[in-house]
């Protein structure tokens, strides 16, 4: 298995291998499904919207729901103004959604198609039902990541739906990043156990883990609504949660109606979801609940329990660069090493912050954005490590390079629990400890000579 | 059911269908009504792609033409058909596409290309997603310098046979021409370095991007071996992608039969093998949509004849087994098949007796592909269900309606815009593998060449044939329908499961396989028996939603009850006295 890769490095400029990001309009595409009505609109080739629903059902194991301009030649040299008017119509008209969210592909990136003013023909012309409501995002292929996607579209919600009405609501946004559903049911959970209201957008809790009841429901009940992210512009204020995913929308609402913003890191492990807790405790003026300490101190004896599995533990890292960042900063509370650190994702602040975090502790750590899972295997064959934490794509080195393995971010084809597990938040960091301890033992359990194979760990 | 019993079995009516154990609604109702709620243009290109069927003539369908925008279509492009599927499986070149960071991405190891490592070739590229990850700097100054570097670091680090360059929608506007690049790479490095132009918004679907595969694999690889297997019998699988191991079934039934396979286009193939393929004597067909193109060329320039199979189903397989004996016409190898065929049946027919028993009157539904919506109504058919609809993805009219319209088809724009190479015999190499006697002797025995009748000729009349099906189509056919199973892939996957309907992915078999041959087939009835017979669904409604409620654990009459209080009573009993006894000796 991936026996074409040795521990030579040759230096690369222009061929990417075994890449550890894709492109953006996918992340468009999975931020649209959290909003509550929504049909996500893909303005290219139907292959852009086939892949991205494809590869988004095999990660939920759920209905994924798309439409697309289903470009040819012709729309790809006379421009897609009425392959995307036709669009509109067929799915006003068949599909009945209350908002369309448009996002770009390279292809009409590079024809240079004018989103908002086709939207305006469209409605001139009569392809968008009165009340109905068309958003966009321009998400081209060829510039930063899916992560990037995701982060535009958000950006595309503040800039067509939220207002300042001047009336200051008692509610905090948050922007959650682009994480499990898990991870933002958690978030509302929380938020609830301390009496804080929010809006989250998107939430795409209850669209893509939804229930089997026999009825198909082409909306779920989940999904922030428009009201909400309209009202978004009255909150008190907004926590971003990630610099790439959710920084830029945060910072984009504030400027347009002046919610003050907090960018915090993804609440992975202790600290991180500290701030995240005091950031709605300051902002709400409420207390943190017992339940929540409780909470909080549960984890503090597992990880005081455990200290002995992971400390100093060496770790290749590969994944989105809020992830990974977030992750990161778990792992040193561990008292782990994480030595190989990649994102596929463009963008300095990544390298910026890892160093920040890790220089103190592991200073010839490997941190590396635009890079690859083929370089990050080349660093393991060079001097191995005692885990692998990646999407499903790292599968193959840690079976090559027999490490243990623990799947986190996205995508997760070939396994099923991150639907219902969180990782962020004083839980998640539970699930997080509970898995790499299994990936641990379980290799331990099987590989040890008998005579250390033993019944109490 | 020739090969399952003597006569006509109980379940099935006088053509040979199974007998649905409940009455189907009115297809034209059905029909219209999925057409309804359709904006008056969309409707007028759907009405002609959704078809009540008619065996003995069947109705022209607008297949292969482009889907409307914003209809939910199952459809992908042009590079998901050349790069994913016909060419993707070559396990030991190196595939690198040209664009976006997206398209090598999902293309990478997930069509379910299986491969063995063959002795010598150690190593398995299919592991390996290569791309030039083009940036907006390449978009904006021309992505070829950028290109050519990476077929430079590409060799480099992998010293393959051969490097494939795909071509995504950005190359084709900027104007990078990939050619020029791969055949400058080819003099500098000395090794085979081709590309194609599958550019996604070529083409209406998949399909173009098939038919430039074909041509690609046509001009730059078949041929280049001049040497042939050491075997009697040797054919090519053309249009058969190994999914779920199902070309590696085939090969080994073909083999216990006599018959050596020198390659399988595109399953588990290595170059070698498609540089040399021209050397074998049969070309067979399974999958006709995706590679009936490289079938006729390789006929013209080396007089390679070839045939429709099907080794999905146990009859179609027995069938497709005869076929190709008799095109070789040697005693010895059509006893031999008829052993195996034999043999074979007399494994199965228990199972499907087994399975028969529960699933005789069921019914199906499938849309997929260009050829697994016909391939599949045969195992289906085996157990007693009837496929109620059916359509395909990508599939053109000759596909529905039978090569025989083939001369009536319309080329339309989008599908002159896919090259047609012209061929021509091989001078040397043009070899007919039987003389026009012995082609006539055949014919005259019931043989036939180039054999493929479409999937409407082999459905029931009034049943629902569905073109490039919508998800609005998909939806009101499970309301209206009700099929017990649905044969989809995997976007609509769990649509119709979140219904309580069961669907098999059929593009990927849900990670399971194979089902092709007699082996495969077994494996597939006891899949769909588990999967329509499965708990799961059952249990979707809970008891107290349903209109006869069970009750839990209240009264006192049941007997689980009873005996807990007998037993509740009797130690209350024996832990009196000694409570009492404590009490007194305290006091």
């Amino acid at each position: 298995m991936l026996d074409g890769t040795t521990a030579e490095i040759v230096e690369r400029k222009a061929l990417r291998i075994n890449a550890a990001k894709t492109c953006q309009p996918i992340g468009a595409m999975y931020a649209a499904l959290g909003i509550h009505g929504c049909m996500p609109h893909s303005h290219g080739s139907q292959g852009c919207c086939s892949y991205h629903r494809s590869h988004l059902t095999r990660h939920f194991k759920e209905p994924v729901m798309a439409t697309t301009s289903s470009f040819t030649e012709g729309a790809s040299v006379f421009g897609g103004l009425a392959n995307l008017t036709q669009a509109l119509r067929n799915i006003f008209s068949i599909y009945n959604p209350e908002i369309v969210a448009v996002h770009t592909t390279c292809l009409s990136e590079v024809i240079g198609d004018d989103i908002p003013t086709m939207i305006r023909k469209a409605k001139e012309e009569g392809s968008i039902p009165e009340g109905k409501m068309v958003i966009h995002a321009n998400t081209p292929s060829f510039v930063g990541s899916h992560v990037y996607g995701f982060s535009n579209m958000v950006m595309g919600m503040v800039n067509y739906l939220s207002e300042k009405t001047g009336n200051t609501l008692n509610q905090i946004n948050v922007i959650p990043g682009f994480v499990e559903p898990a991870d933002m049911r958690e978030i509302k959970r929380l938020a609830k156990e301390m009496g804080v209201k929010i809006v989250m957008f998107p939430d795409t809790s209850n669209v893509l883990d939804g229930p089997l009841t026999g009825q198909y429901k082409m909306y779920p009940e989940g999904g922030a609504t428009m009201a909400q992210i309209k009202s978004a512009g009255d909150s008190i204020a907004t926590i971003a949660l990630g610099h790439f995913a959710s920084h830029v929308p945060a910072a984009t609402l504030e400027q347009k109606c002046n919610v003050p913003a907090s960018f915090l890191e993804l609440p992975i492990g202790v600290q991180a979801t500290d701030r995240f807790v005091s950031a709605l405790r300051g902002y709400a003026g409420v207390d943190i609940p017992a339940s929540v300490e409780l909470e909080r101190g549960r984890l503090i004896d597992l990880m005081s329990d455990l200290h002995q599995y992971f400390h100093g533990k060496r770790v290749a890292i590969s994944g989105d660069p809020d992830h990974v960042i977030a992750l990161t900063r778990f792992l040193l509370e561990l008292e782990m090493k994480p030595v190989y650190c990649i994102t596929g994702s463009p963008g300095n602040q990544f390298e910026k912050r890892m160093h920040e975090l890790l220089d103190p502790v592991v200073p010839n750590a490997k941190i590396k954005q635009c890079g690859d899972n083929f370089e990050l295997h080349q660093w393991m064959k060079n001097e191995p490590v005692d885990l692998l934490i990646s999407n499903t794509y790292g599968k193959y080195i840690a079976r090559v390079e027999n490490v243990p393995f623990v799947r986190f971010g996205f995508p997760i084809l070939d396994r099923a629990a991150h639907r219902f597990y969180p990782t962020l938040g004083y839980m998640g960091a539970v699930n997080l400890i509970n898995q790499m301890l299994n990936a641990f033992l379980d290799k331990k359990d099987r590989e040890c000579a008998e005579e250390w194979f033993e019944l109490v760990q | 059911m020739s090969e399952l019993s003597e006569k006509p079995e109980e379940g099935y009516d006088c053509e040979g269908f199974p007998i649905p154990s409940a009455p189907l609604p009115d297809a034209a109702t059905v029909r219209a009504e999925m057409l309804s709620v359709y904006p008056a243009k969309t409707k007028k290109k759907r009405e002609k792609q959704l078809l009540t069927n008619d065996p003995g003539t069947p109705p022209e369908i607008a297949a292969n033409t482009r889907t409307i925008p914003g209809i939910i279509t199952q459809r992908g492009c042009t590079y998901a058909g050349c790069r994913g599927v016909v060419i993707g499986p070559i396990h030991d070149i190196l595939h690198i596409t040209h664009g976006p960071i997206g398209c090598s991405y999902y293309s990478w190891a997930t069509r379910r290309n299986l491969a063995r490592v063959k002795p010598g070739q150690p190593v398995n590229y299919l592991q390996y997603s290569m791309t030039t990850d083009m940036m907006e700097e390449e978009i904006i100054f021309g992505g070829e310098k950028k290109l050519a570097a990476a077929i430079r670091e590409a060799y480099r680090i992998f010293k393959p046979k051969a490097i494939a360059v795909y071509a995504t929608c950005p190359v084709g506007l900027i104007g990078d021409d990939i050619h020029s690049v791969c055949r400058k790479a080819k003099e500098e490095l000395g090794i085979n370095i081709f590309g194609f132009s599958c550019e996604g918004y070529k083409g209406v679907s998949q399909s173009a991007g098939h038919h430039i595969a074909n041509n690609g694999v046509f001009k730059h690889m078949v041929g280049l071996l001049d040497e042939p297997d050491k075997a009697k019998f040797r054919i090519n699988v053309l249009g058969e992608y190994n999914i779920g191991g199902d070309a590696w079934e085939i090969d080994q039934l073909l083999q216990k039969c006599g018959i050596h396979v020198t390659a399988t286009l595109s399953g588990d193939i290595s170059y070698e093998q498609i540089c040399k393929c021209h050397t074998s004597d049969l070309n067979v067909v399974m999958c006709h949509r995706s590679i009936n193109y490289m079938a006729e060329m390789m006929e013209t320039k080396f007089g390679i004849p070839w045939v429709k199979v099907n080794f999905i189903g146990a009859e179609q397989t027995a069938k497709s087994l005869r076929k190709i004996a008799k095109f070789f016409g040697d005693k010895q190898l059509i006893d031999r098949t008829e052993e195996v065929i034999a043999q074979e049946m007399a494994a199965l027919r228990p199972v499907i007796e087994d399975v028969k028993s529960r699933l005789k009157g069921k019914t199906a539904a499938m849309f997929v592909g260009g050829s697994r919506a016909h391939h599949y109504q045969h195992l289906f058919k085996d157990v007693g269900m009837l496929t109620v609809a059916a359509g395909y993805e990508f599939a053109h009219r000759d596909d529905y309606e039978g090569r025989v319209v083939l001369p009536t088809i319309k080329i339309d724009a989008d599908s002159r815009n896919i090259e047609e190479i012209e061929v021509e015999a091989d001078p040397k190499r043009y070899n007919p593998r039987k003389t026009p006697e012995q082609i006539e002797a055949l014919k005259a025995g019931g043989f036939s060449f180039k054999d493929y009748d479409g999937m409407m000729v082999e459905m029931k009349k009034h049943v629902l044939v569905i073109d490039d099906i919508s998800h609005h189509e998909m939806e009101k056919l499970i309301e209206t329908y009700k099929p017990d199973i649905i044969g989809s892939g995997i976007k609509d996957k769990f649509v119709i499961e979140k219904f309580g309907v069961p669907c098999k992915q059929l593009h990927s078999y849900d990670y399971g396989g194979p089902y092709a041959a007699f082996t495969g087939a077994a494996n597939f009835y006891k899949e769909i028996d588990r999967m329509i017979g499965s708990k799961v669904w059952k249990m979707v409604t809970p008891p107290w939603k349903k209109s006869t409620q069970e009750t839990f654990g209240v009264g006192i009459e049941s007997e689980g009850n009873k005996a807990i209080r007998e037993i509740v009573a009797g130690m209350a009993k024996a832990w009196k006295p000694k409570a009492k006894a404590a009490t007194s000796d305290e006091g």
